[in-house]
């Protein structure tokens, strides 16, 4: 919450603009005056750091409404109708599922172009199998039983049986894997972005600015230090999130 | 053993298929004339109509695609725009530094991951319990290019205990290979080292619930045998199946880790093609990577059947 909080707030809580050079400011230490220290070329780093919590919390949700959006609906396809629809869309699963997360990530950025926009769609391509696998199981488990076959029996379309009966029953096990997913996401985002795939300078992104931070870890270690320490707390606190969720919503795994 | 051998193989070509299918429709994600994006800065007319006869860019997609498959086929991935060099030599060139690392970052993992699982499970509930599962969390939540960054800042540049950077091959000189690897293949290993300690806690503790650990209880066996003969032994099979998998996700790690620690790896290669606009190089890449996954996949699966001795009944 407070992280979302910051995100929003961003504009009003910051005390410099982000983007903002000041050559008579380089490479400060934390100060009264820049509680974080400055940057390369004079910005704030909390400045740059609470603007970058939106970068991340917008990458992480756009990137998962993007995988939920593929992923889902082929899920909902291959488990109701099996057959051979299934079978190619579990090869296609398969496929991209046997590619590693991030070389996927990097590969769609490459020929996509480096940019924000791009990291996410890329990163909500690769992680779309995630939720077709996921829902297709929850589907197979659910659409023998007998409300199902009731709605059937009452002339309801597949559509609507689709939608009105199964969805409602797999969405859970879906919101908690979006959950983790995010936190997923926002490392892949800040991954790109270090590599110089994701956000473009001088946009801030907390993995851009490791990116910068690293060839000044000698001179400036709390250019490094911050970005850090915030991708850890927000993705720790996601994975949380989604682990407590997981054990209220299922009791098998509350082990 | 054979039989399953094969009809493991025969699962297996279908999902190859969608991946080169997969990894050659990328090119047509490029904006614009592909040629003239695989022909870099290079912008005279011939060089470009040599890229379009050599990527068969004149032909229908179909047969590009088939073009391209059946020179993949016979290992020919293509030839890199900035090296000059076939794309398969650089792979096989740069696959071994990789292959050191990832093979250092899994047994620390599996030391790490095994040790702390094992416990958390033993002492369920207990301060153990929940310290090894913050840790575990923290290792799956640390970005580690950013924990790189750190242990070279603590490690190498405040107390100089080991090398920021580089790397010397084993074949000539095994300590100082090591004393760059380590920093490293711990970076690597932590996150997996989280994923395998929770496995093997929830294994374990399935174990420790089973018949076979109760009579080996009931028998008057001691608690460390039962555990470490009984429990431990059968909690391994899906950690072990489990470990092989994770090792697609050691590639995909080495790419930031080989970045931060400069290490001219397979991780470096693609990060270096995808700025040179090097779209051979990156292709065959993921193709690798992918092919290496179900092969992974495929070892997972062999392993599995070897150590349980129920499936080979």
């Amino acid at each position: 919450m407070l992280f979302i909080a910051v995100a929003l707030l961003a504009p009003w809580l910051a005390p410099f603009d982000p983007a903002a050079n000041d050559w008579t400011s380089i490479r400060q230490a934390p100060s009264a005056v820049h509680w974080l220290g400055t940057d390369d070329v004079g910005r704030d780093v909390l400045s740059r750091l609470l603007f970058g919590a939106r970068a991340s919390l917008y990458a992480g949700v756009i990137s998962v409404v993007i995988a939920f959006c593929i992923g889902v609906p082929l899920g909902l396809l291959s488990g109701y109708y099996g057959g051979i629809l299934e079978l190619v869309i579990s090869r296609i699963v398969e496929a991209v599922l046997a590619c590693p997360f991030l070389i996927l990530a990097i590969a769609f950025a490459a020929f996509l172009g480096p940019s924000l926009d791009n990291a996410m769609i890329a990163i909500g391509i690769a992680a779309s199998p995630i939720f077709a696998r996921l829902t297709r199981g929850q589907v197979l488990a659910i659409k023998t039983e007998d409300y199902i076959e009731g709605a059937r029996a009452v002339g309801a379309s597949d559509l609507r049986i689709i939608c009105y009966y199964i969805l409602p029953n797999v969405i859970t096990p879906l919101l908690v894997q979006a959950t983790l997913t995010i936190a997923t996401a926002i490392i892949a985002e800040s991954s790109l972005s270090f590599l110089g795939l994701g956000q473009q300078p001088p946009a801030p992104s907390w993995g851009s600015m490791l990116d910068t931070a690293k060839n000044f870890i000698v001179q400036a270690p709390w250019m490094a230090l911050f970005p850090g320490i915030g991708i850890f707390v927000v993705v720790f606190g996601f994975n949380i999130l989604g682990d407590g969720l997981r054990d209220a919503l299922d009791p098998r795994e509350a082990r | 053993m054979l039989g399953f051998i094969v009809r493991r193989l025969l699962i297996a070509l279908p999902t190859l298929f969608l991946i080169t299918l997969m990894v050659f429709s990328l090119q047509l994600l490029l904006p614009g004339d592909p040629a003239l994006a695989l022909a870099g800065e290079e912008r005279d007319p011939a060089v470009i109509e040599a890229i379009r006869e050599q990527y068969h860019l004149n032909d229908p997609i179909p047969v590009q695609y088939a073009h391209w498959l059946i020179a993949a086929l016979h290992g020919d991935l293509g030839i890199s725009l900035r090296n000059r060099e076939p794309v398969t030599s650089l792979i096989v060139d740069k696959l071994p530094v990789t292959l050191e690392l990832a093979i250092l970052a899994m047994l620390i993992a599996l030391v790490i991951g095994i040790a702390a699982g094992l416990v958390s499970a033993i002492k369920k509930g207990s301060r153990w319990d929940f310290g090894a599962n913050v840790v575990a969390l923290s290792g799956i939540s640390v970005p580690n290019f950013w924990l790189g960054i750190m242990l070279i800042l603590l490690i190498s540049v405040r107390w100089g205990w080991l090398p920021a950077s580089g790397y010397t091959s084993p074949l000539d000189s095994l300590a100082q290979n090591l004393e760059m690897m380590i920093m490293p293949a711990v970076v690597l290993g932590t996150a997996i080292a989280g994923v395998m300690m929770r496995h093997t806690r929830s294994a374990m503790i399935s174990a420790i619930h089973a018949d076979y650990v109760r009579t080996a209880r009931a028998k008057g066996l001691s608690e460390r045998v039962v555990m470490l003969k009984h429990a431990l032994r059968n909690a391994l099979v899906p950690v072990v199946t489990m470990g092989t998998l994770q090792f697609g996700e050691l590639l995909s790690g080495a790419v930031l880790t080989e970045q931060v620690f400069t290490i001219p790896g397979f991780g470096k290669l693609i990060v270096d093609a995808v700025f040179n606009r090097d779209y051979a190089v990156v292709q065959g890449v993921v193709l690798f990577t992918g092919t290496v996954y179900i092969l992974m996949n495929l070892l997972a699966d062999l392993l599995y059947y070897l150590l349980n001795p129920r499936l080979r009944a």
